[in-house]
C-alpha cells in the first residue's frame, strides 16, 4: 500500500493538471517535456542513486533508440512500433557488451569510461552521414499510432508520455522493493560486504545498466516520433550532464525526487526567460544556491521541512509521547 | 526511504499555480516571433540578426507602425541548439501566439522546427542558409540567405571562366561544411570540373598541413574550401605557409571582415561569393540594391559596429514578412502565407526576391558577387 501512495498521488496530479488548466502551453508542451524528463532521470537513478554507478554517458542510450527509431522508419518504412523494440534490442546488446568491462572501474574511472562512449556515440552520430544525416538530422519521422489513434497533438503526447512515467514509476518502486532492489542497495553501501553476503555483484551491476540503458532507449523512440526530427546535438555529452544533474538536484536514491529534479531542471528555463540576457546566470545561480543549501537533494529537503512545519503546527513538542500515533502514519 | 505524501501535493500544487497564471494580452499589434543563436558557437549569426530585428521593429513603430499597429518582436536565444530551437517555437506558437516567425540562425534549427511550422500553418521565414530548407517546397516555409548550393556554383562559374578543372575540396565538418561539400560534389560534374581530392578537418582543428599536404601532391589547379568560424582563416594561413601557389575559393561562410583580420596577409587574393552589401560602397550607382544596402550598413554600423550578410538576412526576413501582412491588410495566417509567396521585386541586402509557389527563396545567382581579397578589402572581381 506504501508503495501504491505515492504513485496515486502522481497519477491524480498528472490527470488533474489538463483539466484545471485546458489547453495550457505550461501542460501539454512543458509538461510533456518534465515527464520526458522525468523517466530518464528515473532510469539513470536506478545506476547511480541505488547502485551507486555513475554514468556520464546516459544520453547516448536516448540517442542510441531515438537513431534507431528514426533510421528504421524513414529510410525501410518499419512499423514505429516494431522499430522501437529494435531500437530497445540494439540498445539492450550494446549495453550489455559495454557494461561488464566498463562496470569493473571505480570512481573516477568509471565517470571517464562512461563520458568516453557517450562521446563516441556523439561523434558517430555526426560523423555517419549516411545513416544518421549528420550534423543535418533526420526530418520526416512518421507519427507514431497505437491501435489505429495517431498521435499527434501535444494533447496525445502528453497522455502517452504521463503513463509512461506512471508505468516506469511503479515498475522501479517495485524493482527497488524487491530482492534485486535489496542487492542493489546493498551493493551502493560496500560492494565487498554485499559479495560477503553471497550478492553475484557483476551480475546485479550489468542488469542495472541493461535495464537503465533500456528505459533510455525506449523513450529516445518516443522522442523521435513526437520531435519528427531529431540532430546530434539532442544526445550530446551536454544532455548526460543535465540528466546527472536532474538525479543530483531531486535527491540520489529516491525515484520522486528525480521527477522533481526533471520538473524543476525543465520549467525553471520556461519560468527564466522573463530574464532575458541573464537567464543563464540566474539558473546556474539557483541551482547553486540549492546545492549549498539542499546539499541532500530538493526532493529530501522540501519533505524534510514540510514535514517539520506540520509536525510543528499541528502537535507543538511535547515532552511526553502524546497519543498522536496515528497521525504519524507518514514516517 | 521516508516522504511525506502530502508534501508532495502541495509543492506540486504550489508550483503549478503559480506557473500557470498566464498572462492574456489581446492588444492590437503584430507579433514577430524570432529564435536565435545569440550565444554560443554561432553567436556570430544569431547576434547581428538579433540586432538587426529590434532596430528595424523600434523604427517601424516609431513612424507608425504597420497598417497603425504596432509591431511586437517576441525573441528567444537557442544557443544554436536543434531542440532548443523545438522549444521555443512551439513557445511560439502556443503560448505567445505569434503571426509569423522569421528566425532560426542554423540550418539544423530550422529543419527540427519546419515540421511544426508545417502543423501549425504558421509562415516561418528562415534565416538559414541549407537548402533542404527550400527544397522541397515547404507550404508554410520561406528563407532569406542564399543556398550553399548557389554558392557552389558561381565559384563554379568563375573557375570555369579560369580554365580550371581540377579542384581540391577541404571542408569543416560541422553541418553548413558538411552540407557545402554535398552540394559541391554534386554539382561540380554539370561544370565539367572533377574532385581530385576531398579532405575534412574537425571544428575545433587548429592546423591543417596534414589534409594540405596531401592536396599538394593532387595534380589539383584550384582548392574551394567550404566552412565557417576559425577554420578557413587556418586554411588559408596553412595554404601560404606550405607554398602552395594554387588559386584558394573561400565559401560565403566567411563573408566577414573577422575572416581578413584571421587570415591577415595570407588572405590576400582569396575569392569567395558573397552578398553586395560587402561591397556596398563600390556598387555602380545604377544597381537596384544600392541604395538598401548603404542604407541598411549605415544604420547598423552606426549603432552596432562593422556589417556582416547575416544581419542582413534578418533585414530581408522581417521585411518580407511586414511586407506581406501589409498588402494583406490582416494577420491572417493563410493570407500572409500567400502574399508571402508572392513577393516580387523586393530588394533586399541579399539580392532582388522574386519568390513563388516553386521557389520560396526567389534569388538568382547573380544576386551573388564573387570577391577578391585585395589589400586586407573586397573588391569585386570583374
Amino acid at each position: 500500500m506504501k508503495r501504491i501512495k505515492g504513485l496515486i498521488i502522481l497519477a491524480i496530479i498528472l490527470i488533474a493538471l489538463p483539466i484545471l488548466f485546458p489547453n495550457n502551453y505550461f501542460i501539454t508542451v512543458v509538461g510533456t517535456a518534465v515527464a520526458l524528463h522525468a523517466v530518464l532521470a528515473i532510469s539513470l537513478n536506478l545506476l547511480m542513486g541505488y547502485a551507486g554507478q555513475i554514468s556520464l554517458g546516459h544520453a547516448a542510450f536516448f540517442g542510441i533508440g531515438a537513431y534507431s527509431s528514426a533510421i528504421l522508419t524513414t529510410q525501410h518504412q518499419w512499423n514505429p512500433l516494431l522499430s522501437i523494440g529494435a531500437g530497445m534490442l540494439i540498445t539492450g546488446i550494446i549495453a550489455f557488451v559495454i557494461a561488464r568491462p566498463i562496470l569493473k572501474l571505480k570512481g573516477h574511472y568509471l565517470a571517464m569510461a562512461t563520458l568516453g562512449f557517450g562521446i563516441i556515440v556523439s561523434i558517430i552520430l555526426v560523423q555517419a552521414g549516411n545513416f544518421t544525416g549528420g550534423p543535418d538530422g533526420l526530418s520526416d519521422i512518421p507519427p507514431l499510432a497505437l491501435f489505429g489513434w495517431t498521435i499527434s497533438s501535444d494533447f496525445h503526447w502528453y497522455v502517452v508520455m504521463s503513463t509512461v512515467l506512471l508505468l516506469i514509476v511503479w515498475l522501479v518502486n517495485n524493482l527497488i522493493d524487491s530482492r534485486s532492489g535489496r542487492a542493489l542497495r546493498a551493493l551502493h553501501g560496500s560492494e565487498v560486504a554485499a559479495e560477503m553476503m553471497g550478492i553475484n555483484t557483476t551480475s546485479v551491476k550489468t542488469n542495472v545498466f541493461v535495464l537503465s540503458a533500456l528505459i533510455a532507449s525506449f523513450v529516445g523512440s518516443l522522442f523521435a516520433h513526437q520531435q519528427a526530427f531529431i540532430s546530434p546535438d539532442s544526445f550530446s555529452f551536454f544532455f548526460s550532464i543535465e540528466l546527472v544533474t536532474m538525479v543530483v538536484l531531486g535527491g540520489l536514491a529516491s525515484t520522486y525526487g528525480a521527477i522533481f529534479g526533471a520538473l524543476v531542471l525543465t520549467f525553471l528555463p520556461e519560468l527564466l526567460v522573463v530574464f532575458e540576457d541573464y537567464e543563464v546566470m540566474v539558473f546556474g545561480g539557483i541551482l547553486m544556491l540549492m546545492m549549498i543549501f539542499m546539499p541532500q537533494g530538493l526532493f529530501v529537503a522540501l519533505e524534510n521541512l514540510i514535514s517539520r512545519l506540520y509536525r510543528n503546527y499541528f502537535n507543538p513538542p511535547l515532552p511526553v509521547p502524546a497519543s498522536d500515533g496515528e497521525n504519524h502514519d507518514v514516517a | 526511504m521516508r516522504f511525506n505524501k502530502k508534501s508532495v501535493t502541495a509543492i506540486t500544487a504550489a508550483v503549478g499555480i503559480s506557473v500557470l497564471s498566464s498572462v492574456a494580452v489581446a492588444a492590437d499589434t503584430i507579433k514577430v516571433g524570432t529564435f536565435l543563436a545569440v550565444t554560443g558557437g554561432a553567436s556570430f549569426l544569431g547576434d547581428p540578426e538579433l540586432k538587426t530585428l529590434q532596430m528595424y521593429i523600434e523604427s517601424i513603430n516609431a513612424s507608425g507602425g504597420i497598417d497603425g499597429k504596432k509591431v511586437e518582436l517576441i525573441h528567444y536565444d537557442t544557443a544554436g541548439k536543434a531542440k532548443e530551437a523545438v522549444k521555443f517555437a512551439k513557445r511560439l506558437i502556443k503560448k505567445d501566439r505569434v503571426d509569423v516567425i522569421v528566425g532560426g540562425s542554423t540550418s539544423g534549427s530550422t529543419m527540427s522546427v519546419i515540421p511544426l511550422a508545417e502543423k501549425n500553418k504558421i509562415p516561418f521565414i528562415s534565416l538559414a542558409g541549407s537548402v533542404k530548407i527550400i527544397n522541397p517546397v515547404n507550404k508554410w516555409v520561406f528563407k532569406t540567405p542564399h543556398t550553399d548550393r548557389m554558392a557552389a556554383a558561381k565559384v563554379f562559374e568563375d573557375m570555369k571562366r579560369r580554365g580550371i578543372s581540377k579542384i581540391a575540396l577541404i571542408s569543416g565538418n560541422g553541418g553548413f561544411g558538411k552540407s557545402g561539400r554535398g552540394q559541391s560534389l554534386a554539382l561540380a560534374p554539370e561544370y565539367g570540373i572533377s574532385v581530385v581530392s576531398d579532405e575534412s578537418y574537425g571544428a575545433k582543428d587548429t592546423d591543417m598541413t596534414t589534409q594540405l599536404t596531401k592536396i599538394r601532391n593532387t595534380d589539383a589547379e584550384a582548392i574551394l574550401n567550404f566552412g565557417f568560424g576559425s577554420g578557413p582563416a587556418i586554411v588559408t594561413k596553412n595554404v601560404r605557409q606550405l607554398g602552395i601557389e594554387l588559386p584558394l575559393y573561400q565559401s560565403h561562410g566567411v563573408a566577414s571582415k573577422k575572416y581578413i583580420e584571421l587570415a591577415g596577409d595570407a588572405a590576400e587574393g582569396v575569392r569567395l561569393p558573397a552578398a553586395a552589401l560587402l561591397v556596398a560602397s563600390s556598387l555602380n550607382d545604377n544597381d537596384p540594391q544600392k541604395q538598401v544596402l548603404l542604407d541598411y550598413k549605415n544604420r547598423f554600423e552606426a549603432k552596432h559596429g562593422a556589417v556582416s550578410t547575416f544581419g542582413g538576412h534578418a533585414y530581408d526576413g522581417l521585411l518580407i514578412a511586414l511586407e506581406a501582412i501589409d498588402r494583406a491588410n490582416s494577420t491572417n495566417k493563410a493570407k500572409v502565407r500567400d502574399e508571402i509567396e508572392k513577393t516580387t521585386n523586393f530588394i533586399g541586402t541579399g539580392g532582388v526576391f522574386n519568390m513563388s509557389a516553386s521557389d520560396h527563396l526567389g534569388l538568382g545567382l547573380d544576386a551573388f558577387k564573387m570577391l577578391e581579397i585585395k589589400n586586407g578589402n573586397w573588391t569585386i572581381v570583374k
